[in-house]
């Protein structure tokens, strides 16, 4: 309770509570943009945060992140377009509802569950703190390489029909992580005889490229779209105030947010599938689903809004990101020296209460903007697509080029954003490089250490949650194949994806 | 015991195991294993990969050290060894799912697409390199309203929205944050009264 109250105590000061304020609205504003998302926003902003506090900074990418999705939920409903990804599922009735004349009705919904998701979430993650601070430090060098590689194979297996592609991009991550000076032997790996190679690719220029300026390139080459929208009238809070007559399920949602956004590499997707084939199954008008039904809505708004919160426990006690966003939020961690893993659970254990009381207060200013903005954030739809292309992209020059003042770091984030692009083209995955160059860092860095008292193979799972890790990996590639054998021999070879 | 019925159609007798028929049916069943919605570029993109994994593999002992009485994973080649040894393997994968893949028109197009993001990381690099020379308020309001008209916002409404952007952009991130952004060289021609409020806040 005193550490409790302690991160309160952290969080009561000015600067933190208008960082948070910011990004608890901007990422509302950003999420309701179709083409932009959270991703953008943290990549361009991460350089900015930089000379904050750590808490400043970390709250204002949380309150971007937390948010952004119940602003996502805005043109998935009215226009049907996601505004972030994760929002896709949203349209499935989100978008009907609009269509009977229950736009209101449907937007109330949608808030009401991400609020619920976000804070029964939060709620379940401050009651686990004390657990995860028991837990934390068992986990030594070798449990924190499986547990990343862990994360490796669920980012690779995760993306089902994609796995050669996850798998090259996640190495491709994995190989751009080693490039530079080595850190043991002090020698060079891949520069070809190039300075600038030297210190290898920063993970802030690949990330914006990939994301930011990879978004700017394929909004200026794509043809214009600048969508209409109609005026919301009614309501908000009276719309908002009916999810609690679907309180079985926006819980439930909120639990498999808890559960997937904990695991590495999983999130809100899977999240999303299992709240809604959950409400899918129990419901009394299933055949609803997908055509308008408030139930889906409330699952997969209720599902998505608790993976923020709950992908901070990989990150916090382990100092394991389980996907993009959580990555770069790494980054301000290192920034400012503050190590995420087990010590900080031991040590700081105000902090994460803090961050978590943070995510608490960016739900409650969210919905209370919520309640009066939505027919002003209708405006920030209309932007013509062109026109945001040259937005983004005189925005990621900020992000870029105030790390270090070089036009090298420019030049390589361009290289990314053209590979960027091809890869949303051709709909592959970006965030498994993401994932790989974070990851085969933390990987490399941890064997060593790993494999000091180990002498045969067998003695690197002779501790209990090496051994569980160990077998989660196996078990996981060989439900893979299975399923992979099931759903090939139930296969015509006639029929063509 | 059922009745028979009276128009029974003969089924057909299974194939024996080990028949051509069958073996047919198996290379189909591999080829459905890695069967994908392929876009237009599937297999162009996915032989630049494999190409692009080979040459590194390629020049894996050039371009890393081998560390005499060091343990294998200590070696400073370990790492990038295993990284692109896992990139020839799933990019071997994925190229052999774009070969088999019903191929779809218009890769022509989807490389012009590619090829076209080249202007806009021109732009990008250009505006980089004005930035110290001009300033960063002058070169964003010069780079929004000039890609804003290239894309076709000509009216002096979308460039009075693309200068007001720009100055935004400027305000919040180099006077209100503080971002590390050089001033430009131009600025030393200012007048001493506003030099140095224009090079800390522009």
């Amino acid at each position: 309770m005193e550490m409790f109250l302690s991160g309160i105590q952290m969080l009561m000061h000015i600067d933190v509570l208008v960082a948070l304020l910011i990004g608890s609205i901007g990422g509302v504003v950003i999420g309701a943009i179709p083409g932009v998302g959270p991703a953008v926003a943290i990549a361009i902003l991460l350089p900015a945060t930089f000379a904050m506090e750590p808490l400043v900074g970390l709250t204002m990418l949380l309150g971007i992140y937390g948010s952004s999705m119940f602003g996502g939920a805005l043109p998935a409903i009215l226009i049907n377009t996601p505004g972030t990804a994760v929002n896709a599922l949203t349209t499935y009735d989100g978008h009907p509802m609009t269509r009977r004349g229950e736009a209101l009705r449907a937007l109330g919904l949608a808030y009401g569950a991400s609020f619920a998701g976000g804070i029964l979430s939060i709620i379940a993650l401050i009651l686990l703190s004390p657990v995860l601070a028991k837990i934390a430090p068992m986990f030594g060098s070798r449990e924190i390489f499986l547990a990343a590689l862990l994360g490796l194979v669920l980012v690779v297996l995760a993306h089902r029909g994609q796995t050669f592609a996850a798998g090259m991009l996640a190495a491709l991550g994995i190989f751009l992580g080693t490039v530079g000076l080595e850190p043991v032997k002090y020698t060079q790996r891949f520069t070809f005889g190039q300075q600038w190679l030297g210190s290898g690719f920063d993970l802030i220029v690949v990330v914006l490229g990939l994301f930011a300026l990879s978004q700017a390139f394929l909004l200026l080459t794509e043809p214009e779209s600048a969508p209409k929208t109609e005026k919301i009238t009614g309501s908000m809070g009276r719309a908002m105030s009916e999810v609690l007559g679907f309180k079985r399920i926006a819980g439930v949602g909120a639990g498999f947010g808890v559960l997937m956004g904990m695991i590495p590499g999983v999130g809100e997707f899977t999240a999303q599938f299992l709240s809604y084939t959950y409400a899918q199954k129990t419901s009394k008008t299933p055949e609803a689903f997908g055509k308008g039904s408030p139930e889906g809505l409330v699952a997969s708004e209720s599902a998505n809004n608790a993976v923020p919160a709950a992908t901070m426990i990989p990150l916090l006690a382990l100092g394991i990101p389980g996907e993009a966003l959580t990555a770069m939020m790494l980054s301000v961690f290192y920034v400012h020296n503050v190590i995420p893993g087990p010590q900080l659970f031991q040590g700081q254990l105000d902090f994460v209460y803090a961050l978590y009381v943070a995510m608490i207060l960016l739900n409650v200013i969210v919905v209370c903007f919520m309640l009066v903005a939505s027919n002003g954030l209708l405006k920030i739809i209309r932007i013509p697509t062109r026109f945001l292309g040259v937005m983004i992209l005189t925005l990621s020059f900020v992000g870029v080029y105030s790390l270090r003042n070089s036009t090298v770091d420019c030049a390589i984030a361009a290289g990314f954003g053209v590979l960027g692009l091809i890869l949303k083209r051709q709909n592959l995955p970006v965030v498994p490089i993401v994932l790989g160059m974070v990851l085969g860092g933390i990987m490399e860095v941890k064997l060593r250490p790993a494999m000091a008292r180990v002498k045969v193979f067998t003695d690197f799972f002779d501790r209990p949650i090496a051994a569980f890790l160990g077998l989660a990996i196996l078990t996981l590639i060989t439900l893979h194949f299975v399923g992979l054998y099931r759903e090939n021999r139930n296969r015509d070879p006639e029929e063509q994806p | 015991m059922s009745p028979e019925p009276a128009n029974k159609t003969p089924r057909a007798k299974p194939p024996r195991a080990g028949s051509r028929f069958q073996n047919v049916i198996r290379i189909r069943n591999f080829q459905a294993l890695f069967q994908r919605y392929a876009r237009p570029g599937d297999l162009i993109f996915a032989s630049a990969f494999m190409v692009l994994a080979l040459l590194l593999l390629a020049l894996l002992p050039v371009e890393t050290t081998w560390a005499a009485r060091t343990k294998l994973y200590q070696q400073p080649a370990f790492w990038p060894g295993v990284a692109i040894l896992s990139m020839v393997l799933f990019a071997a994968g994925h190229l052999l799912g774009a070969l088999v893949s019903t191929r779809r028109p218009g890769w022509q197009a989807e490389l012009w697409a590619w090829l076209r993001s080249l202007e806009f990381a021109a732009w990008f690099l250009a505006y980089v390199w004005l930035v110290p020379q001009a300033g960063y308020l002058p070169s964003t309001v010069a780079f929004c309203c000039a890609l804003a008209f290239r894309m076709g916002y000509r009216s002096w409404r979308w460039m009075g929205i693309a200068a007001l952007f720009a100055l935004a952009v400027v305000v919040v991130f180099k006077s209100f944050l503080q971002v590390k952004i050089p001033a430009g060289a131009v600025y030393d021609h200012l007048p001493d009264q506003i030099r140095t409020f224009v090079m800390i806040n522009f």
